[in-house]
């Protein structure tokens, strides 16, 4: 601040601030807690989209087909990697909110590591083999 | 104050050996006669590190913006009057030492959000007493005292409920809880650990009508478990695990 020795009438207004305020710098259960929101309203979207086009082998089975077939590049196979990193993720972080509900909430910030710790073992398990999978056709 | 008994004992300028260092407040300013909006204004203040965020604003009012509004009362974090969010966490302002900050950069004031802002820093605290009215927070005895004099509790009963006696009622918790921002009409921690209190009172015979209030979509059940209420709560209560206990009560029955 090298205009610190101004007086106080040059205070300057800045407009680049935002005007809402800060974000509120909540700590693990804060991000945890957005976490879980953001995973459960995509998962959400996903079962929407799942029901439909399995509902479509009730319509023709080869319409079926054609859609489950188009699912198979690339681009979706990212995206289920995605997918199960948002299940495993609302998973894990369910049981930890189950168990501050119903056993302690002394425990909520160990807990919350734990689900990362068991989130990025579940990935490293399922992540390799999936891609491989996909990107070997 | 200080400065006053500084110049009594005759010092001329402060001893050297106490660095002061100038802190830079950036303030989120809102006068409902003048701005459509709130807007940020920056301060320059000298400040010592034992010094508060209190002690900023009170040096911004009295020499540099004296239209800068806040509410203080006590000053000594027993009146819970000037909880504020100060670098994106609810604190009190006469609790928050210039040291814990980091003063190389600037110090974000702001007021507590989710009641409706009136000046500066001042927010309605209507809405929130309402909901701590709502859950009856007071005494409720069905009977005289055995002994006609008082009603005897023991230790170990005291202690079921001592953690949630703590609140100031600042409104720190209810106002940095995210479900609280986006739904005024949830009761709010505060209200939670105010029925606590008398929920889990031996000599208190009201409980089932508390539970009764709390057991609503808007009452205990709106609770996410985000803890920035624990986080905010400047007398260390245990806020959630409260609300949890509540929640647990409304399952099992009182214990």
């Amino acid at each position: 601040m090298p205009e610190q020795a101004a007086t106080l009438t040059s205070q300057q207004k800045t407009t680049s601030r935002r005007p809402a305020g800060t974000l509120y710098r909540g700590r693990e259960g804060m991000w945890s807690w957005v976490l879980h929101r953001i995973t459960g309203v995509a998962i959400f979207f996903f079962l929407l989209v799942h029901i439909l086009d399995t509902a479509l082998v009730r319509v023709s089975p080869e319409a079926y087909n054609a859609v489950i077939s188009s699912y198979q590049t690339p681009i979706m196979g990212l995206g289920e990697t995605a997918l199960v990193a948002a299940i495993v993720f609302h998973a894990f972080n369910g049981l930890r909110i189950i168990l501050i509900d119903f056993w302690n909430a002394k425990y909520q910030k160990a807990m919350f590591y734990v689900v990362i710790a068991l989130w990025v073992v579940t990935m490293l398990a399922f992540v390799p083999r999936h891609l491989i999978n996909v990107f070997s056709h | 104050m200080s400065t006053a008994t500084a110049e009594t004992v005759g010092a001329p300028v402060v001893p050297e050996e106490i660095a002061s260092f100038t802190v830079t407040l950036i303030i989120r300013r809102y006068n409902p006669e003048v701005d459509a909006e709130p807007h940020w204004d920056d301060f320059d203040v000298q400040m010592y590190p034992t010094d508060r965020v209190l002690d900023a604003l009170h040096k911004i009012k009295w020499e540099q913006d004296g239209s800068l509004s806040f509410r203080r009362s006590c000053a000594h974090g027993i009146c819970g009057s000037d909880a504020m969010r100060i670098n994106g966490r609810n604190r009190l302002a006469c609790k928050t030492l210039i040291k814990d900050l980091d003063i190389t950069k600037p110090v974000y004031v702001e007021a507590i959000k989710g009641l409706p802002l009136e000046k500066d820093l001042i927010v309605d605290m209507e809405p929130f007493f309402e909901s701590f009215r709502a859950v009856q927070p007071f005494l409720v005895a069905n009977s005289a005292p055995t002994d006609g004099k008082e009603r005897i509790q023991t230790v170990a009963q005291r202690e079921r409920f001592d953690d949630t006696t703590k609140c100031i009622l600042c409104a720190a918790c209810t106002s940095s809880c995210p479900v609280f921002w986006t739904d005024g009409q949830y009761f709010g921690p505060a209200a939670i650990v105010n029925a606590h209190r008398f929920i889990f009172d031996s000599r208190d015979d009201n409980a089932a009508v508390r539970l009764d209030i709390l057991n609503d979509k808007e009452g205990v059940w709106r609770c996410r478990t985000t803890f920035n209420c624990t986080e905010a709560c400047p007398r260390g209560i245990q806020v959630t695990q409260a609300i949890s206990e509540v929640k647990q009560a409304m399952l099992r029955g009182t214990q």
